[in-house]
Protein backbone atom coordinates (compact mmCIF):
# COMPACT_ATOMS: atom_id res chain seq x y z
CA UNK A 1 0.00 0.00 0.00
CA UNK A 2 2.77 2.47 0.75
CA UNK A 3 4.88 1.65 -2.41
CA UNK A 4 1.84 1.99 -4.06
CA UNK A 5 0.81 5.40 -3.07
CA UNK A 6 4.45 6.39 -3.35
CA UNK A 7 4.40 5.21 -7.12
CA UNK A 8 1.25 7.30 -7.32
CA UNK A 9 2.70 10.31 -6.07
CA UNK A 10 5.43 10.19 -8.55
CA UNK A 11 3.18 9.78 -10.70
CA UNK A 12 1.24 12.98 -9.91
CA UNK A 13 4.64 15.08 -9.39
CA UNK A 14 5.96 14.17 -12.51
CA UNK A 15 2.40 15.07 -14.48
CA UNK A 16 2.09 18.13 -12.92
CA UNK A 17 5.21 19.38 -13.04
CA UNK A 18 4.90 19.16 -17.19
CA UNK A 19 1.28 20.63 -16.76
CA UNK A 20 2.74 23.03 -14.90
CA UNK A 21 5.45 24.10 -17.21
CA UNK A 22 2.76 24.13 -20.50
CA UNK A 23 0.52 26.64 -18.25
CA UNK A 24 3.58 28.57 -17.43
CA UNK A 25 4.54 28.65 -21.10
CA UNK A 26 1.15 29.52 -22.05
CA UNK A 27 0.56 32.08 -19.58
CA UNK A 28 3.71 34.28 -20.31
CA UNK A 29 2.60 35.10 -23.47
CA UNK A 30 -0.74 36.84 -22.06
CA UNK A 31 0.93 38.19 -18.46
CA UNK A 32 3.34 40.15 -21.22
CA UNK A 33 0.48 41.23 -23.74
CA UNK A 34 1.33 45.07 -23.34
CA UNK A 35 5.11 44.70 -24.15
CA UNK A 36 4.38 42.00 -27.17
CA UNK A 37 1.76 44.44 -28.24
CA UNK A 38 4.24 46.81 -28.53
CA UNK A 39 7.08 45.00 -30.02
CA UNK A 40 5.30 43.16 -32.68
CA UNK A 41 1.78 44.89 -33.44
CA UNK A 42 2.65 48.78 -34.06
CA UNK A 43 -0.13 50.60 -33.77
CA UNK A 44 -0.78 54.21 -33.43
CA UNK A 45 -3.95 53.71 -31.19
CA UNK A 46 -2.94 52.08 -28.14
CA UNK A 47 -7.15 50.19 -27.83
CA UNK A 48 -6.04 48.67 -31.12
CA UNK A 49 -2.67 47.31 -30.39
CA UNK A 50 -3.97 46.29 -27.24
CA UNK A 51 -6.77 44.12 -28.94
CA UNK A 52 -4.70 42.95 -31.72
CA UNK A 53 -2.73 41.29 -28.32
CA UNK A 54 -6.07 40.31 -27.25
CA UNK A 55 -7.49 39.31 -30.41
CA UNK A 56 -3.78 36.60 -30.39
CA UNK A 57 -4.41 35.39 -27.15
CA UNK A 58 -7.74 34.22 -28.07
CA UNK A 59 -6.27 33.25 -30.89
CA UNK A 60 -4.07 30.82 -28.71
CA UNK A 61 -7.36 29.28 -26.41
CA UNK A 62 -9.72 29.79 -29.91
CA UNK A 63 -7.11 26.39 -31.29
CA UNK A 64 -7.19 24.65 -28.44
CA UNK A 65 -10.30 22.41 -28.38
CA UNK A 66 -8.28 21.77 -32.00
CA UNK A 67 -5.41 20.09 -30.32
CA UNK A 68 -7.81 18.68 -27.99
CA UNK A 69 -9.41 16.76 -31.02
CA UNK A 70 -6.15 15.95 -33.09
CA UNK A 71 -4.15 15.09 -29.20
CA UNK A 72 -7.37 13.19 -27.51
CA UNK A 73 -7.77 11.26 -30.24
CA UNK A 74 -3.50 9.94 -30.52
CA UNK A 75 -3.86 9.63 -26.94
CA UNK A 76 -7.12 7.31 -27.22
CA UNK A 77 -4.97 5.74 -30.18
CA UNK A 78 -1.53 4.99 -28.99
CA UNK A 79 -1.27 5.90 -25.62
CA UNK A 80 -1.74 8.86 -22.96
CA UNK A 81 2.36 8.95 -22.08
CA UNK A 82 3.68 9.55 -25.23
CA UNK A 83 0.96 12.01 -26.72
CA UNK A 84 1.50 14.11 -23.98
CA UNK A 85 5.39 13.83 -23.71
CA UNK A 86 4.85 15.15 -27.80
CA UNK A 87 2.39 18.08 -26.46
CA UNK A 88 5.03 18.79 -24.27
CA UNK A 89 7.81 19.66 -26.72
CA UNK A 90 5.78 21.25 -28.83
CA UNK A 91 4.83 23.99 -26.37
CA UNK A 92 8.58 24.46 -25.00
CA UNK A 93 9.61 24.87 -28.45
CA UNK A 94 7.00 27.68 -29.60
CA UNK A 95 7.96 29.15 -26.20
CA UNK A 96 11.28 29.30 -26.94
CA UNK A 97 10.89 30.11 -30.33
CA UNK A 98 8.92 33.84 -28.98
CA UNK A 99 11.79 34.61 -27.38
CA UNK A 100 14.49 34.46 -30.53
CA UNK A 101 11.76 36.29 -32.95
CA UNK A 102 13.33 39.73 -33.72
CA UNK A 103 11.14 42.89 -33.51
CA UNK A 104 8.89 44.61 -35.79
CA UNK A 105 10.95 47.13 -36.77
CA UNK A 106 13.90 44.89 -37.88
CA UNK A 107 11.46 41.67 -38.73
CA UNK A 108 8.75 42.85 -40.48
CA UNK A 109 6.46 39.10 -41.03
CA UNK A 110 7.08 38.81 -36.75
CA UNK A 111 3.74 39.38 -36.10
CA UNK A 112 2.12 36.64 -38.09
CA UNK A 113 5.55 34.11 -36.88
CA UNK A 114 4.31 35.27 -33.59
CA UNK A 115 0.50 34.52 -34.27
CA UNK A 116 1.61 30.63 -35.57
CA UNK A 117 3.81 30.68 -32.67
CA UNK A 118 1.44 30.68 -30.41
CA UNK A 119 -1.93 28.70 -32.16
CA UNK A 120 1.23 26.07 -32.01
CA UNK A 121 1.07 26.64 -28.10
CA UNK A 122 -2.81 26.79 -28.08
CA UNK A 123 -2.65 23.40 -29.92
CA UNK A 124 -0.28 22.18 -27.65
CA UNK A 125 -2.12 22.52 -24.41
CA UNK A 126 -5.51 21.80 -25.89
CA UNK A 127 -3.69 18.13 -25.88
CA UNK A 128 -1.58 18.24 -22.64
CA UNK A 129 -4.43 18.71 -19.61
CA UNK A 130 -7.00 15.59 -21.09
CA UNK A 131 -3.67 13.69 -21.51
CA UNK A 132 -2.23 14.71 -17.93
CA UNK A 133 -5.96 14.55 -16.08
CA UNK A 134 -6.85 11.02 -17.62
CA UNK A 135 -3.05 9.02 -16.89
CA UNK A 136 -3.44 10.40 -13.17
CA UNK A 137 -7.11 9.62 -12.83
CA UNK A 138 -6.13 6.00 -14.39
CA UNK A 139 -3.65 5.94 -11.66
CA UNK A 140 -5.97 6.65 -8.59
CA UNK A 141 -8.31 4.24 -6.75
CA UNK A 142 -11.73 5.39 -7.83
CA UNK A 143 -13.21 6.48 -4.13
CA UNK A 144 -10.02 9.27 -3.98
CA UNK A 145 -9.62 10.74 -7.93
CA UNK A 146 -10.85 13.93 -6.99
CA UNK A 147 -8.73 14.47 -4.50
CA UNK A 148 -5.98 12.99 -6.58
CA UNK A 149 -6.78 14.94 -9.74
CA UNK A 150 -7.07 17.96 -7.85
CA UNK A 151 -3.22 18.22 -8.10
CA UNK A 152 -3.27 18.52 -11.97
CA UNK A 153 -5.41 21.19 -11.06
CA UNK A 154 -3.28 23.34 -9.03
CA UNK A 155 -0.90 23.76 -11.73
CA UNK A 156 -2.99 25.93 -13.96
CA UNK A 157 -2.93 28.68 -10.96
CA UNK A 158 0.67 27.73 -10.46
CA UNK A 159 1.59 28.10 -13.99
CA UNK A 160 0.00 31.38 -13.48
CA UNK A 161 2.47 32.32 -10.23
CA UNK A 162 5.36 31.19 -11.68
CA UNK A 163 5.14 33.40 -14.70
CA UNK A 164 4.49 36.10 -13.02
CA UNK A 165 6.59 35.41 -10.36
CA UNK A 166 9.58 35.09 -13.41
CA UNK A 167 8.34 38.30 -14.90
CA UNK A 168 8.36 40.13 -11.38
CA UNK A 169 12.36 38.82 -11.06
CA UNK A 170 13.35 39.78 -14.11
CA UNK A 171 12.01 43.36 -14.28
CA UNK A 172 13.29 43.74 -10.38
CA UNK A 173 17.17 42.95 -11.38
CA UNK A 174 16.96 44.47 -15.20
CA UNK A 175 14.80 47.41 -14.14
CA UNK A 176 12.14 48.53 -16.03
CA UNK A 177 13.66 49.77 -19.45
CA UNK A 178 16.04 47.33 -19.47
CA UNK A 179 13.05 44.60 -19.84
CA UNK A 180 11.02 46.20 -21.34
CA UNK A 181 13.76 46.46 -24.28
CA UNK A 182 15.19 42.74 -24.56
CA UNK A 183 14.24 41.44 -20.61
CA UNK A 184 10.93 40.47 -21.14
CA UNK A 185 12.65 37.65 -23.70
CA UNK A 186 13.94 35.82 -20.81
CA UNK A 187 10.61 34.48 -19.44
CA UNK A 188 10.04 33.20 -23.11
CA UNK A 189 14.09 31.39 -23.28
CA UNK A 190 13.49 30.20 -19.66
CA UNK A 191 11.09 27.60 -21.02
CA UNK A 192 13.51 25.42 -23.09
CA UNK A 193 15.14 24.47 -19.66
CA UNK A 194 12.04 23.59 -18.05
CA UNK A 195 10.70 21.95 -20.60
CA UNK A 196 13.91 19.48 -21.08
CA UNK A 197 13.87 18.75 -17.35
CA UNK A 198 9.97 17.59 -17.41
CA UNK A 199 10.73 15.82 -20.60
CA UNK A 200 13.06 13.81 -18.69
CA UNK A 201 11.09 13.07 -16.03
CA UNK A 202 8.15 12.39 -18.19
CA UNK A 203 10.13 9.43 -20.53
CA UNK A 204 10.68 7.46 -16.96
CA UNK A 205 7.29 7.03 -16.67
CA UNK A 206 4.76 4.56 -16.85
CA UNK A 207 1.83 4.42 -19.86
CA UNK A 208 -1.45 4.26 -17.58
CA UNK A 209 -2.37 1.24 -15.98
CA UNK A 210 -6.17 0.85 -17.58
CA UNK A 211 -5.19 2.15 -21.20
CA UNK A 212 -2.21 -0.83 -20.85
CA UNK A 213 -4.85 -3.11 -20.26
CA UNK A 214 -7.40 -2.40 -22.45
CA UNK A 215 -4.24 -2.40 -25.26
CA UNK A 216 -3.81 -6.16 -24.14
CA UNK A 217 -7.31 -6.92 -24.69
CA UNK A 218 -7.23 -5.52 -27.82
CA UNK A 219 -9.86 -3.29 -26.48
CA UNK A 220 -8.43 0.30 -28.09
CA UNK A 221 -10.62 2.10 -29.77
CA UNK A 222 -10.15 2.10 -33.95
CA UNK A 223 -11.65 5.81 -34.35
CA UNK A 224 -12.19 7.89 -31.34
CA UNK A 225 -13.47 10.98 -32.93
CA UNK A 226 -16.22 8.60 -34.32
CA UNK A 227 -16.95 6.97 -31.01
CA UNK A 228 -16.88 10.37 -28.71
CA UNK A 229 -19.16 12.45 -31.22
CA UNK A 230 -20.74 9.93 -33.65
CA UNK A 231 -22.53 8.16 -31.11
CA UNK A 232 -25.61 9.85 -29.41
CA UNK A 233 -25.10 7.82 -26.35
CA UNK A 234 -21.58 9.39 -25.67
CA UNK A 235 -22.40 12.87 -27.54
CA UNK A 236 -24.99 13.88 -24.99
CA UNK A 237 -22.44 13.43 -22.39
CA UNK A 238 -20.15 15.30 -24.12
CA UNK A 239 -22.48 18.06 -24.51
CA UNK A 240 -23.34 17.88 -20.72
CA UNK A 241 -20.34 17.94 -19.79
CA UNK A 242 -19.85 21.52 -21.88
CA UNK A 243 -23.00 23.35 -21.11
CA UNK A 244 -23.81 21.95 -17.61
CA UNK A 245 -19.81 22.29 -16.31
CA UNK A 246 -17.13 23.58 -18.20
CA UNK A 247 -18.83 26.68 -19.90
CA UNK A 248 -19.55 28.01 -16.54
CA UNK A 249 -16.62 27.00 -15.23
CA UNK A 250 -14.20 28.00 -17.86
CA UNK A 251 -15.82 31.74 -17.16
CA UNK A 252 -15.48 31.72 -13.63
CA UNK A 253 -12.07 30.53 -13.72
CA UNK A 254 -10.78 33.27 -16.75
CA UNK A 255 -12.79 36.34 -14.62
CA UNK A 256 -11.30 35.20 -11.44
CA UNK A 257 -7.89 34.96 -12.55
CA UNK A 258 -7.52 37.11 -15.79
CA UNK A 259 -10.37 39.56 -16.58
CA UNK A 260 -9.71 40.97 -12.63
CA UNK A 261 -5.85 41.49 -13.97
CA UNK A 262 -7.13 43.05 -16.99
CA UNK A 263 -10.04 45.32 -15.21
CA UNK A 264 -6.87 46.44 -12.48
CA UNK A 265 -4.45 47.05 -14.82
CA UNK A 266 -6.64 48.82 -17.67
CA UNK A 267 -9.71 49.77 -15.96
CA UNK A 268 -8.51 51.25 -12.40
CA UNK A 269 -4.82 52.05 -14.03
CA UNK A 270 -3.29 50.52 -11.28
CA UNK A 271 0.38 50.09 -11.30
CA UNK A 272 1.50 46.66 -13.06
CA UNK A 273 4.52 45.45 -10.22
CA UNK A 274 1.50 46.14 -7.42
CA UNK A 275 -1.13 44.26 -9.49
CA UNK A 276 1.17 41.40 -9.79
CA UNK A 277 2.65 41.22 -6.34
CA UNK A 278 -1.36 41.27 -5.01
CA UNK A 279 -1.88 38.80 -7.76
CA UNK A 280 0.34 36.51 -6.85
CA UNK A 281 -0.17 36.38 -3.29
CA UNK A 282 -3.99 35.47 -3.54
CA UNK A 283 -2.96 33.19 -5.80
CA UNK A 284 -0.66 31.05 -3.58
CA UNK A 285 -2.81 31.36 -0.36
CA UNK A 286 -5.93 30.28 -3.10
CA UNK A 287 -4.24 27.28 -4.39
CA UNK A 288 -4.01 24.72 -1.29
CA UNK A 289 -8.14 24.86 -1.90
CA UNK A 290 -7.93 23.27 -5.37
CA UNK A 291 -7.11 19.87 -3.44
CA UNK A 292 -9.22 20.65 -0.10
CA UNK A 293 -12.49 21.27 -2.69
CA UNK A 294 -11.08 18.27 -4.94
CA UNK A 295 -10.86 15.75 -2.09
CA UNK A 296 -14.56 17.31 -0.79
CA UNK A 297 -15.91 16.12 -3.75
CA UNK A 298 -15.09 12.35 -3.05
CA UNK A 299 -17.33 12.80 -0.24
CA UNK A 300 -20.15 15.41 -1.07
CA UNK A 301 -20.45 14.97 -4.86
CA UNK A 302 -18.91 16.93 -7.69
CA UNK A 303 -21.64 18.28 -8.72
CA UNK A 304 -22.31 20.29 -5.45
CA UNK A 305 -19.70 21.94 -5.02
CA UNK A 306 -19.11 22.87 -8.73
CA UNK A 307 -22.50 24.89 -9.18
CA UNK A 308 -22.16 26.29 -5.84
CA UNK A 309 -18.50 28.21 -6.83
CA UNK A 310 -20.81 29.41 -9.91
CA UNK A 311 -23.52 30.69 -7.78
CA UNK A 312 -21.06 32.43 -5.34
CA UNK A 313 -19.68 33.67 -7.94
CA UNK A 314 -22.68 34.89 -10.22
CA UNK A 315 -24.12 36.70 -7.40
CA UNK A 316 -20.54 38.29 -6.24
CA UNK A 317 -18.66 39.34 -8.62
CA UNK A 318 -20.49 43.08 -9.62
CA UNK A 319 -19.98 43.62 -6.05
CA UNK A 320 -16.28 42.59 -6.18
CA UNK A 321 -15.84 44.64 -9.01
CA UNK A 322 -17.06 47.22 -8.09
CA UNK A 323 -14.94 47.46 -4.86
CA UNK A 324 -11.98 47.41 -7.33
CA UNK A 325 -12.67 49.95 -8.56
CA UNK A 326 -13.39 52.33 -5.84
CA UNK A 327 -9.77 51.81 -4.36
CA UNK A 328 -8.50 53.80 -7.31
CA UNK A 329 -11.04 56.15 -8.27
CA UNK A 330 -9.23 59.37 -7.41
CA UNK A 331 -12.89 61.48 -7.72
CA UNK A 332 -12.87 59.93 -4.29
CA UNK A 333 -9.58 60.67 -2.87
CA UNK A 334 -8.40 63.71 -1.10
CA UNK A 335 -5.19 65.13 -2.86
CA UNK A 336 -2.64 67.25 -0.83
CA UNK A 337 -2.05 69.54 -3.26
CA UNK A 338 1.07 70.94 -1.63
CA UNK A 339 2.69 67.46 -2.96
CA UNK A 340 2.44 67.73 -6.43
CA UNK A 341 5.14 67.46 -8.55
CA UNK A 342 6.63 67.88 -11.87
CA UNK A 343 9.29 66.13 -13.65
CA UNK A 344 10.57 66.11 -17.30
CA UNK A 345 13.17 63.97 -18.99
CA UNK A 346 14.48 63.67 -22.08
CA UNK A 347 16.24 61.02 -24.11
CA UNK A 348 18.26 60.89 -27.23
CA UNK A 349 17.31 57.61 -30.09
CA UNK A 350 20.42 56.51 -31.96
CA UNK A 351 18.33 57.99 -35.10
CA UNK A 352 18.82 61.40 -33.82
CA UNK A 353 15.00 61.70 -32.48
CA UNK A 354 14.13 63.58 -28.92
CA UNK A 355 12.08 61.62 -26.39
CA UNK A 356 10.41 63.91 -23.32
CA UNK A 357 9.11 62.44 -20.97
CA UNK A 358 7.19 64.85 -18.91
CA UNK A 359 5.44 63.30 -15.10
CA UNK A 360 2.66 64.85 -12.95
CA UNK A 361 2.64 63.51 -9.68
CA UNK A 362 -0.70 63.61 -7.69
CA UNK A 363 -0.05 62.72 -3.91
CA UNK A 364 -3.42 61.89 -2.32
CA UNK A 365 -3.88 62.03 1.74
CA UNK A 366 -4.37 57.76 2.41
CA UNK A 367 -0.65 58.22 0.48
CA UNK A 368 -1.83 56.95 -2.64
CA UNK A 369 -0.29 58.35 -5.67
CA UNK A 370 -1.36 59.04 -9.53
CA UNK A 371 1.48 59.64 -12.10
CA UNK A 372 0.51 60.58 -15.54
CA UNK A 373 3.39 60.68 -17.57
CA UNK A 374 3.04 62.39 -21.60
CA UNK A 375 6.09 60.96 -23.92
CA UNK A 376 6.68 62.33 -26.97
CA UNK A 377 9.13 61.85 -29.35
CA UNK A 378 10.62 64.36 -31.89
CA UNK A 379 12.22 63.65 -35.37
CA UNK A 380 14.37 66.04 -37.27
CA UNK A 381 13.03 65.92 -41.20
CA UNK A 382 14.57 68.23 -43.72
CA UNK A 383 16.36 70.40 -40.73
CA UNK A 384 13.20 70.78 -39.21
CA UNK A 385 11.89 69.44 -35.66
CA UNK A 386 8.53 67.69 -36.19
CA UNK A 387 6.29 66.59 -33.01
CA UNK A 388 5.41 62.87 -33.13
CA UNK A 389 1.70 61.81 -31.23
CA UNK A 390 1.56 62.67 -27.56
CA UNK A 391 0.94 59.07 -25.74
CA UNK A 392 -0.22 59.28 -22.04
CA UNK A 393 0.05 56.89 -19.49
CA UNK A 394 -1.85 57.06 -16.35
CA UNK A 395 -0.79 54.77 -12.98
CA UNK A 396 -1.96 54.88 -9.71
CA UNK A 397 -0.12 53.33 -7.13
CA UNK A 398 -2.23 52.77 -3.95
CA UNK A 399 -1.25 53.44 -0.27
CA UNK A 400 0.02 49.56 1.17
CA UNK A 401 -3.03 49.75 3.54
CA UNK A 402 -5.00 48.81 0.76
CA UNK A 403 -2.95 45.50 -0.36
CA UNK A 404 -4.97 43.61 2.77
CA UNK A 405 -8.69 44.45 1.00
CA UNK A 406 -7.33 43.80 -2.46
CA UNK A 407 -5.56 40.46 -1.49
CA UNK A 408 -8.69 39.69 0.05
CA UNK A 409 -10.67 40.03 -2.73
CA UNK A 410 -8.75 38.91 -4.80
CA UNK A 411 -8.35 35.78 -2.48
CA UNK A 412 -12.43 35.32 -2.88
CA UNK A 413 -11.85 35.41 -6.53
CA UNK A 414 -9.50 32.58 -6.67
CA UNK A 415 -11.84 30.55 -4.00
CA UNK A 416 -14.62 30.39 -6.60
CA UNK A 417 -12.16 29.41 -9.18
CA UNK A 418 -10.96 26.28 -6.94
CA UNK A 419 -14.74 25.45 -5.92
CA UNK A 420 -15.50 25.21 -9.84
CA UNK A 421 -12.09 23.90 -11.11
CA UNK A 422 -10.73 21.87 -8.02
CA UNK A 423 -13.68 18.53 -8.87
CA UNK A 424 -13.96 18.92 -12.69
CA UNK A 425 -10.96 16.82 -14.02
CA UNK A 426 -12.16 13.95 -12.15
CA UNK A 427 -16.14 14.88 -12.55
CA UNK A 428 -15.18 14.73 -16.92
CA UNK A 429 -12.80 11.62 -16.44
CA UNK A 430 -16.19 9.42 -14.47
CA UNK A 431 -18.02 10.73 -17.50
CA UNK A 432 -17.10 8.65 -20.30
CA UNK A 433 -15.05 5.37 -21.31
CA UNK A 434 -11.39 4.76 -20.72
CA UNK A 435 -11.49 3.50 -24.54
CA UNK A 436 -12.80 6.92 -25.42
CA UNK A 437 -11.91 9.03 -22.69
CA UNK A 438 -8.69 11.73 -23.47
CA UNK A 439 -11.30 12.68 -26.76
CA UNK A 440 -14.19 13.07 -25.31
CA UNK A 441 -13.01 14.95 -22.27
CA UNK A 442 -10.28 16.95 -24.09
CA UNK A 443 -13.19 18.56 -26.59
CA UNK A 444 -15.71 20.07 -23.68
CA UNK A 445 -12.73 21.51 -21.69
CA UNK A 446 -11.44 23.34 -23.85
CA UNK A 447 -14.16 24.21 -25.36
CA UNK A 448 -15.47 25.44 -22.26
CA UNK A 449 -12.11 26.70 -20.96
CA UNK A 450 -10.42 28.15 -24.16
CA UNK A 451 -13.44 29.50 -25.67
CA UNK A 452 -15.55 30.68 -23.37
CA UNK A 453 -13.15 31.61 -20.38
CA UNK A 454 -10.40 32.47 -23.07
CA UNK A 455 -12.42 35.10 -24.44
CA UNK A 456 -13.52 36.56 -21.05
CA UNK A 457 -10.67 39.65 -21.48
CA UNK A 458 -11.31 40.08 -24.94
CA UNK A 459 -15.88 40.22 -24.49
CA UNK A 460 -15.35 42.08 -21.47
CA UNK A 461 -13.17 44.92 -22.82
CA UNK A 462 -15.34 44.92 -26.14
CA UNK A 463 -18.93 45.16 -23.72
CA UNK A 464 -16.97 48.15 -21.85
CA UNK A 465 -15.88 50.30 -25.27
CA UNK A 466 -19.74 49.19 -26.23
CA UNK A 467 -21.17 50.48 -23.11
CA UNK A 468 -19.70 53.77 -23.78
CA UNK A 469 -22.20 56.15 -25.06
CA UNK A 470 -22.10 59.90 -25.69
CA UNK A 471 -24.37 60.73 -22.41
CA UNK A 472 -22.18 58.57 -21.42
CA UNK A 473 -18.15 59.15 -22.05
CA UNK A 474 -17.36 56.57 -19.14
CA UNK A 475 -19.08 53.81 -19.82
CA UNK A 476 -20.53 51.05 -17.81
CA UNK A 477 -17.11 50.22 -16.09
CA UNK A 478 -18.79 46.75 -14.81
CA UNK A 479 -20.48 46.08 -18.20
CA UNK A 480 -17.77 43.65 -19.10
CA UNK A 481 -19.19 41.26 -16.20
CA UNK A 482 -22.45 40.84 -17.78
CA UNK A 483 -20.80 37.96 -20.35
CA UNK A 484 -19.08 35.68 -17.16
CA UNK A 485 -22.48 35.89 -15.61
CA UNK A 486 -24.93 35.33 -17.93
CA UNK A 487 -23.07 32.06 -19.22
CA UNK A 488 -22.17 31.29 -15.67
CA UNK A 489 -26.22 31.29 -14.61
CA UNK A 490 -27.22 29.77 -17.68
CA UNK A 491 -24.79 26.98 -16.56
CA UNK A 492 -25.68 26.99 -13.24
CA UNK A 493 -29.35 26.02 -14.40
CA UNK A 494 -28.18 23.09 -17.07
CA UNK A 495 -25.84 21.75 -14.12
CA UNK A 496 -28.84 21.74 -11.68
CA UNK A 497 -31.49 19.99 -13.89
CA UNK A 498 -29.77 17.84 -15.99
CA UNK A 499 -26.22 16.16 -14.52
CA UNK A 500 -27.33 13.73 -12.65
CA UNK A 501 -26.30 12.94 -8.82
CA UNK A 502 -26.40 9.47 -9.84
CA UNK A 503 -24.82 9.53 -12.78
CA UNK A 504 -22.55 5.53 -13.65
CA UNK A 505 -19.21 6.51 -12.88
CA UNK A 506 -16.97 4.84 -15.90
CA UNK A 507 -13.68 3.34 -14.02
CA UNK B 1 -38.49 17.00 -12.87
CA UNK B 2 -38.47 15.52 -16.38
CA UNK B 3 -41.01 17.40 -17.92
CA UNK B 4 -39.30 20.41 -16.42
CA UNK B 5 -36.37 19.20 -18.35
CA UNK B 6 -38.18 18.31 -21.62
CA UNK B 7 -40.02 21.64 -21.59
CA UNK B 8 -36.41 22.78 -21.00
CA UNK B 9 -35.65 21.00 -24.32
CA UNK B 10 -37.60 23.30 -26.58
CA UNK B 11 -35.69 26.62 -25.14
CA UNK B 12 -32.33 25.58 -25.74
CA UNK B 13 -33.15 24.21 -29.05
CA UNK B 14 -34.50 27.18 -29.90
CA UNK B 15 -31.61 29.59 -27.86
CA UNK B 16 -29.46 28.49 -30.46
CA UNK B 17 -30.38 30.03 -33.57
CA UNK B 18 -32.16 32.97 -31.08
CA UNK B 19 -28.09 33.85 -29.95
CA UNK B 20 -26.46 33.56 -34.09
CA UNK B 21 -29.09 35.78 -34.84
CA UNK B 22 -28.75 38.58 -32.30
CA UNK B 23 -24.84 38.09 -32.71
CA UNK B 24 -25.57 39.18 -36.07
CA UNK B 25 -27.83 41.54 -35.77
CA UNK B 26 -25.35 43.33 -33.59
CA UNK B 27 -22.80 43.11 -35.45
CA UNK B 28 -24.22 44.33 -38.43
CA UNK B 29 -25.44 47.12 -36.45
CA UNK B 30 -22.10 47.81 -35.24
CA UNK B 31 -20.17 47.66 -38.31
CA UNK B 32 -22.44 49.62 -40.25
CA UNK B 33 -22.03 52.25 -37.87
CA UNK B 34 -18.34 52.22 -37.49
CA UNK B 35 -16.90 50.06 -40.93
CA UNK B 36 -13.34 49.75 -39.45
CA UNK B 37 -11.25 46.84 -38.51
CA UNK B 38 -11.41 47.27 -34.53
CA UNK B 39 -14.97 46.60 -35.18
CA UNK B 40 -15.56 43.77 -37.35
CA UNK B 41 -12.30 41.84 -37.18
CA UNK B 42 -13.98 41.12 -33.05
CA UNK B 43 -17.13 40.19 -34.29
CA UNK B 44 -16.24 38.04 -37.41
CA UNK B 45 -13.99 36.27 -34.84
CA UNK B 46 -17.10 35.51 -32.17
CA UNK B 47 -19.47 34.87 -34.93
CA UNK B 48 -17.19 32.20 -36.35
CA UNK B 49 -16.61 30.69 -32.98
CA UNK B 50 -19.88 30.73 -31.47
CA UNK B 51 -22.22 29.40 -34.67
CA UNK B 52 -20.69 25.82 -33.86
CA UNK B 53 -21.38 26.20 -30.07
CA UNK B 54 -25.14 27.29 -30.96
CA UNK B 55 -25.56 24.05 -33.00
CA UNK B 56 -24.43 22.25 -30.07
CA UNK B 57 -26.55 23.70 -27.70
CA UNK B 58 -29.73 23.01 -30.44
CA UNK B 59 -29.12 19.09 -30.37
CA UNK B 60 -28.47 19.31 -26.85
CA UNK B 61 -31.92 21.04 -26.29
CA UNK B 62 -33.37 18.21 -29.17
CA UNK B 63 -31.70 15.29 -26.46
CA UNK B 64 -33.34 16.86 -23.76
CA UNK B 65 -36.56 17.16 -25.56
CA UNK B 66 -36.72 13.93 -26.42
CA UNK B 67 -36.01 12.60 -22.83
CA UNK B 68 -32.16 11.69 -23.56
CA UNK B 69 -31.37 13.35 -20.05
CA UNK B 70 -34.40 11.90 -18.19
CA UNK B 71 -33.63 10.55 -14.63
Amino acid sequence: MKKSNQTLYSVIGASSLGTLIEWYDFYIFGSLSKTISDKFFPSANPTAAFLSTLATFAAGFIVRPFGALVFGRLGDLLGRKYTFLVTLVIMGGSTFCIGLIPGYETFKAAPIVILLLRLLQGLALGGEYGGAATYVAEHAPENRRGYFTSWIQTTATLGLFVSLAVILCCQTMLGKDAFNDWGWRIPFLLSIVLVGVSVVIRLKMHESPLFTQLKAEGKVSKNPLKESFGHKANLKMVLLALFGATMGQGVVWYTGQFYAQTFLLNTCAIDATQVNTWIGIALLLGTPFFVVFGALSDKIGRKTIMLAGMLIAIVSYRAIFSQFYSYADLSKKTEVTALLSYSKTETMGDAGERTVHSTTLHTYTDSSKYAETVTQTFTVKNGAEQAGIAKTAKSVTLSSSYAPKVVGLMFLLVLFVTMVYGPIAAFLVELFPTHIRYTSMSLPYHIGNGVFGGLVPFIGVLLYEYSKTPAAPQGDILAGLWYPIGVAALCFVIGLLYVSTRQPKHS
Amino acid sequence: MNTIKRILGIFWLLAGPAAIALLIYEAWARITANPVQDVYLPWVIIITIFTPIAIGLMIFGYYALRGEYDS
